[in-house]
C-alpha cells in the first residue's frame, strides 16, 4: 500500500530493477493486473444482460450457452415491450419519480437550511435525531404504515410512494447541510443588514448558490424512485397502476423464465440510469463522498 | 431530546425552558424552517412505530378491528422455528457479507489508489453497477447463474468446476446472494479511494523511515486512519443485511428449503401473504430493538476504536 505519491514524492532514485521499470510504473502493473480483471468481471452482467436479451428461443435452449447471439433478435424488445404494458409502467414510474424528485428539491434544502443556516436553541440535539432516524430499517414500518395508509384511503395510489418525500430524507438533509455550511455566513450577514428576512435569504441568496447539492438530491431522489421495489409491491394493487419494478416479475410467470424477454425488459430499465450515471458522473462521486470522509 | 419535542407542541413547552423572547423567537423560525422534516417525523416515523408496538399485542388480518392478545404474538415468536431461521439466516448473510464486501472495496480502492491513468474508467465501471435497481440486477443474476443457461457455470466448466445450482442448493443460495452483493461493493470501493486520498503522505514516508514494508504500512498507518470509513461500511453493511428482502423475493421466493428466508422476507410474508399483522409488527418491533441495540454496541466500539484525530 505504498501510495501513488511515494513514486511521486522520489521517482529518480527508486531502483529500475523489475523489467526497468520504476516503483511506480511497477505498482501500477500490479494494480491493473487487479483492476483489469475486476473491470471485466464487473462488466460481465451487463454484457450477458444483453447477449441473453438478442437470443432466439431456440438459441437459449442450447447448452452450454453461446457466447454471442447466433442471429440478432432485435425483435425481442418489441416482444417484450408487448408482452406487459410496458408504456404504462413506464409512465406510471414517471410520474412516481417526478414527484418523488419535486417533493425531495422542495423539502430537504429549506429544512437542511433550518440545521445550518438558522441559529436556534436546541438545534444541533434535534439534528441528532435527524441522524439517529437513519438507523431506523424502513421494513420496520411497511405494517403501521400500510395500515395507516389503508385508513387514510391511500392504497393503490401513488400518494404512499410520493408524499413521504415532500418532508425530507435524513441522509439528504445531511448531505444538503454540509454543503450549506461551507457557503459563507458573512453573505447572509450582508443581506440581513440590507433588510431581508430569514426567508428571503434563504430562497434568494443562499439557495441558489447551493444548485450543484440541490441537483445532486434531485439525481439521487429520482434514482432511488426509479429503483424501488418494496415500495410499489406494498402499496399497488391494480395491475394498470404497476411500476416497471413491478411489471418486470410478470416475465417469470410459473413455470419457467422467458429469459430473452425478461433481460430485453431490464436491459430497457437499467439504460437510464447508465445514461444518466455519464452524464453527471462527477455530482454522483461528490455526493457519495460527502458523507462518509470527517 | 427533550427540548425539541416539548417544545415544538406547545407554548407552555416553550415558556417553562425560560428561553428569552429573542430565543423564543428564533426557536420559532428554526422550527418553521424544518417543519416539513418534523411533520414527516411525526406522521411517517414516531406514529408508525408506535402504532407498530400497540398492533404487536393483537390479532389483526388488515381487516376489521385489532383483538387485544397481550404477548401471544411475542410467545408464537420464540417457539416459531421459521422465526429463529429467518433471524439466523439474516445474521449468516450479514455477518459474511460484510467482511466480504470489505475486503473487496478495500482491494479495489488499493489499486484505483496508484497512477493509473485510465481510472476514471474503472471508477465507473465499479461505481455503476450500485446504483442499478436491484430487482433488475436481481433478474440479471439469474440469467448469469443459471445452471444450464447462465455464462458463469459455462466459464466454470472451463476450469472443470462441476455445474452449482446457485440458487437452487440450500447450501449455496446465500452465498450466491453475497456474491451478488459484491455487485454493488464499488459504491464503497469509492469511499475507501476517498479515505486513502485523505492520508497524509507524510504518515507513509515516516512509517518508511522507521523501516516498515508494505505490510507493515497497512497495518499501522492506513488501517487506523481508515477506521471512521471502516466504520461507516460496518453500519452501511449491518442496515443493508438487516433489511436484505428484494432479492430473496425475487430470486428464490425465500427457497431453496427456506435458506434464504431472511428476517424481512419473512415478515413480509406474515403482513401481506398471511395477513398476520399483529405478529409482523411484533416481528417488526424485535427488527426495531435489534438495530437500536446494534447501533449502541457499534458506537459504543467506534469511541474506542475509531480515530477521528485528522482533520
Amino acid at each position: 500500500m505504498t501510495s501513488a505519491s511515494v513514486s511521486g514524492n522520489a521517482p529518480v532514485q527508486q531502483s529500475r530493477s523489475l523489467f526497468g521499470m520504476s516503483r511506480g510504473q511497477r505498482q501500477a502493473a500490479i494494480s491493473r493486473l487487479i483492476l483489469i480483471p475486476m473491470a471485466v468481471l464487473y462488466t460481465l452482467p451487463y454484457y450477458w444482460m444483453v447477449v441473453t436479451s438478442l437470443k432466439s428461443n431456440d438459441e437459449l435452449r442450447t447448452t452450454p450457452p453461446t457466447l454471442l447471439p447466433r442471429d440478432w433478435q432485435w425483435s425481442n424488445f418489441a416482444d417484450a415491450v408487448n408482452y406487459i404494458p410496458f408504456n404504462q409502467y413506464l409512465l406510471n414510474t414517471l410520474i412516481i419519480t417526478g414527484l418523488t424528485m419535486l417533493g425531495a428539491v422542495i423539502s430537504n434544502p429549506i429544512v437542511a437550511y433550518g440545521f445550518s443556516r438558522v441559529e436556534w436553541p436546541g438545534r444541533d440535539m434535534v439534528f441528532y435525531i435527524v441522524l439517529a432516524t437513519v438507523f431506523i430499517p424502513f421494513p420496520v414500518l411497511i405494517v403501521a404504515l400500510f395500515d395507516i395508509f389503508a385508513k387514510l384511503g391511500w392504497i393503490n395510489t401513488f400518494l404512499p410512494l410520493v408524499v413521504p418525500a415532500f418532508f425530507g430524507n435524513a441522509f439528504w438533509i445531511f448531505l444538503m447541510r454540509q454543503f450549506l455550511m461551507q457557503i459563507p455566513q458573512e453573505i447572509s450577514d450582508a443581506a440581513k443588514l440590507d433588510g431581508a428576512t430569514e426567508i428571503q435569504v434563504a430562497y434568494q441568496i443562499v439557495l441558489p448558490l447551493a444548485k450543484p447539492a440541490i441537483a445532486v438530491i434531485a439525481i439521487f431522489a429520482a434514482i432511488s424512485a426509479w429503483n424501488d421495489f418494496l415500495g410499489p409491491l406494498l402499496y399497488l394493487q391494480d395491475e394498470s397502476k404497476y411500476t416497471l419494478s413491478i411489471g418486470l416479475t410478470f416475465f417469470r410467470s410459473q413455470h419457467d423464465v422467458q429469459f430473452n424477454l425478461l433481460m430485453a425488459a431490464s436491459a430497457l430499465v437499467v439504460l437510464p440510469v447508465i445514461v444518466i450515471f455519464l452524464a453527471f458522473q462527477r455530482s454522483f462521486i461528490d455526493g457519495l463522498t460527502v458523507g462518509s470522509i470527517k | 431530546m427533550n427540548v425539541a419535542i416539548s417544545t415544538s407542541q406547545s407554548r407552555r413547552g416553550i415558556s417553562r425552558l425560560k428561553l428569552t423572547r429573542g430565543e423564543r423567537r428564533k426557536l420559532l423560525v428554526g422550527l418553521a424552517f424544518i417543519s416539513p422534516w418534523l411533520v414527516g417525523f411525526f406522521v411517517f416515523l414516531l406514529y408508525p412505530i408506535l402504532y407498530s408496538l400497540q398492533l404487536s399485542f393483537t390479532y389483526y388480518t388488515g381487516f376489521g378491528v385489532p383483538l387485544d392478545i397481550g404477548w401471544d404474538n411475542y410467545r408464537m415468536m420464540m417457539n416459531d422455528d421459521l422465526f429463529w431461521k429467518s433471524l439466523v439466516n439474516t445474521i449468516y448473510y450479514t455477518g459474511l457479507s460484510i467482511p466480504v464486501g470489505m475486503i473487496v472495496a478495500m482491494l479495489l480502492a488499493l489499486a484505483m489508489n496508484q497512477n493509473v491513468k485510465e481510472i476514471a474508467l474503472y471508477r465507473a465501471a465499479f461505481y455503476l453497477p450500485s446504483l442499478l435497481p436491484l430487482f433488475a440486477v436481481s433478474f440479471i443474476f439469474i440469467a448469469l447463474l443459471d445452471p444450464r443457461r447462465g455464462i458463469v457455470s459455462r466459464f466454470l466448466s472451463w476450469f472443470g468446476v462441476p455445474t452449482i445450482d446457485w440458487f437452487g442448493d440450500p447450501d449455496v443460495a446465500k452465498i450466491a446472494l453475497v456474491i451478488l452483493a459484491q455487485f454493488g461493493a464499488g459504491q464503497m470501493a469509492l469511499i475507501y479511494l476517498a479515505g486513502l486520498k485523505a492520508i497524509p503522505l507524510s504518515l507513509y514516508d515516516a512509517a518508511e523511515m522507521d523501516g516498515a514494508g508494505m505490510w507493515r504500512k497497512f497495518t499501522n498507518v492506513t488501517i487506523p486512519l481508515m477506521t471512521p470509513v471502516i466504520l461507516y461500511n460496518v453500519i452501511l453493511g449491518i442496515s443493508a443485511g438487516l433489511q436484505v428482502f428484494t432479492q430473496a423475493y425475487i430470486i428464490t421466493d425465500g427457497g431453496p428449503a427456506n435458506a434464504t428466508t431472511f428476517y424481512v422476507f419473512y415478515l413480509y410474508n406474515n403482513a401481506f401473504r398471511y395477513s398476520q399483522f399483529g405478529y409482523a409488527s411484533a416481528m417488526a418491533w424485535i427488527l426495531f430493538l435489534i438495530s437500536f441495540v446494534l447501533a449502541i454496541l457499534v458506537f459504543k466500539f467506534a469511541s474506542k476504536r475509531v480515530h477521528y484525530d485528522l482533520s
